[in-house]
């Protein structure tokens, strides 16, 4: 375990910074106590201090994990968000796609979301913005890419992909042996 | 009354002597073997089954332990004692009883090179006889070491052979090869240690070989650089020369537990700095804008030309899509070239 380089902080706050954008700050400087990222067998976890001082007692390849994962570093130093990095993107996120009862199921099961399950979206998303996905009872269920902009997306025909799937909570059963 | 108590006290002391004796002396069906060596005594007794059941168990065992360790301690007295510092010392005998040894027994040496190639050809070792004869000392001396038997060392004159090099000092050259073949057999020894341990052969690659490749040499040039008082740091390079590989910085972490403040000050300072980066004109995104403002304009257009009662103003463009999420329509008619708040 140890903090990330300033490389490592960059490509993890670029990542960050195309769900919440500058909503970062807010993770980094929290009132509520010291939070800090920290590097664990090439995956990000963001601990509370507390919580890092106690699982410095176990050794390295013991630790399974600790505090929340955000994600993991390729071998090519690429960032992968995971599901578990969503409690913390919901709540900041800046641009939002709301998806059809109907569809739901769909997205659950790791599909792309098609034009036909797009319920709402946040007006003025770019092309290849990073979205998060919610029903349309707001319980947020996964993220993604918006495939087209807002503004082609209402000239889509219905089985156009809208949203590119990234991540949904349907991973927790999914591979459960191996998030972390 | 007295006189009962005094005949009473008396029975009592009679018996309690008794007792005593009774319990310095231990009697036993078959005699105990000592090992006093090691402090040992082994009862070869059957134990009384039946007392065992009826009895305690625990102390018929306490009772059993004692009267042989009385046994060994009468056994210790028999042996010749003395007073050493108002201590009295037995000297015991040689322990009888072998012991196995605590440690495994020790592993064999790992056979040498030359010891593998020499088994490998069936190559057996000559015992050759410590003495020979010298000739011209005309006396036996040893074959090695100091004052041996036709020591090369020692020779006062050295024949310059026919194709040597008539300037070249034969004493030197001897010296010199008698101090190379010193360091060959130790590298050789060094290689063989470390074959058996299984760990890298030291000085691999700069050893001396008859058949050096590129990058062996290239090894060699670089350590022989950086062999210098400053590390190599003003030795001169050659016009087009690389510098060598694995040579860099090794890479340093942050503490683990350090000075939270400062690492979150660095991450803020690098959002900001990220923050600044960004282009100030998003062309794809004003495209966007443009093209929102069209479709507007277009679904007020269409919506005026059947209606009875075109609304003026503020409306989203409702028609078009149900998942627009309408912005202020009618304020945005020019397009707002600039991105974000500011």
């Amino acid at each position: 375990m140890r903090p990330l380089t300033d490389d490592e902080t960059k490509v993890l706050f670029e990542k960050l910074s195309k769900y919440i954008g500058e909503n970062i700050k807010l993770l980094v400087d929290r009132p509520d106590g010291i939070y800090c990222f920290r590097l664990q067998n090439d995956r990000v976890y963001y601990v509370s201090e507390k919580i890092l001082k106690l699982a410095t007692n176990i050794s390295r390849d013991k630790l399974v994990s600790l505090g929340t994962c955000f994600g993991k570093f390729t071998k090519t130093q690429k960032f992968r968000l995971h599901i578990t990095a969503l409690d913390f993107l919901a709540p900041y996120a800046k641009f939002k796609v709301w998806v059809k009862p109907g569809a739901e199921q769909s997205f659950l099961y790791g599909n792309h979301i098609l034009k036909s399950g797009l319920g709402r979206i946040t007006e003025n998303t770019e092309r290849y913005q990073g979205v998060v996905v919610y029903s349309m009872a707001d319980v947020p269920l996964g993220f993604g890419v918006a495939a087209k902009s807002t503004q082609e997306c209402r000239r889509m025909d219905p089985m156009a992909i809208v949203v590119f799937h990234q991540a949904d909570i349907g991973e927790y059963v999914r591979k459960e042996d191996t998030l972390t | 009354m007295a006189s009962c108590s005094v005949e009473d006290v008396l029975a009592r002391a009679e018996k309690e002597e008794a007792e005593k004796l009774k319990s310095i002396s231990v009697h036993k069906e078959l005699e105990l073997e000592f090992d006093l060596g090691n402090l040992l005594a082994s009862d070869k007794n059957p134990p009384d089954v039946r007392e065992f059941k009826q009895q305690k168990k625990e102390e018929f065992l306490r009772s059993l332990a004692r009267g042989n360790t009385q046994l060994l301690i009468n056994e210790l007295w028999k042996l010749p004692t003395e007073r050493v510092e108002e201590v009295i010392v037995a000297k015991l005998p040689d322990p009888s009883t072998r012991l196995p040894r605590e440690k495994p027994v020790p592993k064999p040496r790992a056979p040498t090179k030359w010891e593998e190639f020499a088994k490998l050809k069936g190559i057996q070792k000559k015992k050759k006889t410590n003495l020979v004869w010298d000739d011209v000392h005309k006396e036996w001396k040893r074959r090695w070491g100091y004052k041996r038997a036709n020591d090369d060392t020692k020779e006062w004159l050295i024949e310059v052979p026919a194709t040597a090099d008539p300037n070249e000092d034969q004493f030197a050259k001897r010296v010199k090869a008698k101090k190379e073949r010193v360091a060959k057999n130790e590298l050789n020894r060094l290689k063989n240690i470390a074959r058996a341990q299984k760990i890298k052969v030291p000085g691999a690659g700069l050893t001396p070989a008859s058949q050096q490749s590129k990058a062996e040499l290239q090894m060699a040039m670089q350590v022989a650089k950086t062999s210098t008082a400053s590390v190599g740091k003003f030795q001169d390079r050659l016009p087009k020369e690389k510098p060598a590989r694995n040579t860099g910085k090794k890479r340093k972490f942050q503490p683990l537990i350090g000075d939270f403040s400062s690492e979150k000050q660095k991450q803020l300072d690098m959002l900001k700095i990220m923050d600044g980066k960004k282009p100030r004109l998003d062309i794809t995104k004003a495209v966007n804008k443009q093209m929102r403002e069209e479709d507007v304009e277009s679904g007020s257009k269409r919506r005026k030309t059947p209606g009875k009662k075109g609304r003026k103003g503020n409306f989203s463009g409702k028609g078009k899509g149900k998942k627009g999420r309408a912005g202020g329509g009618g304020k945005n008619r020019k397009p707002r070239m600039k991105q974000g708040k500011r």
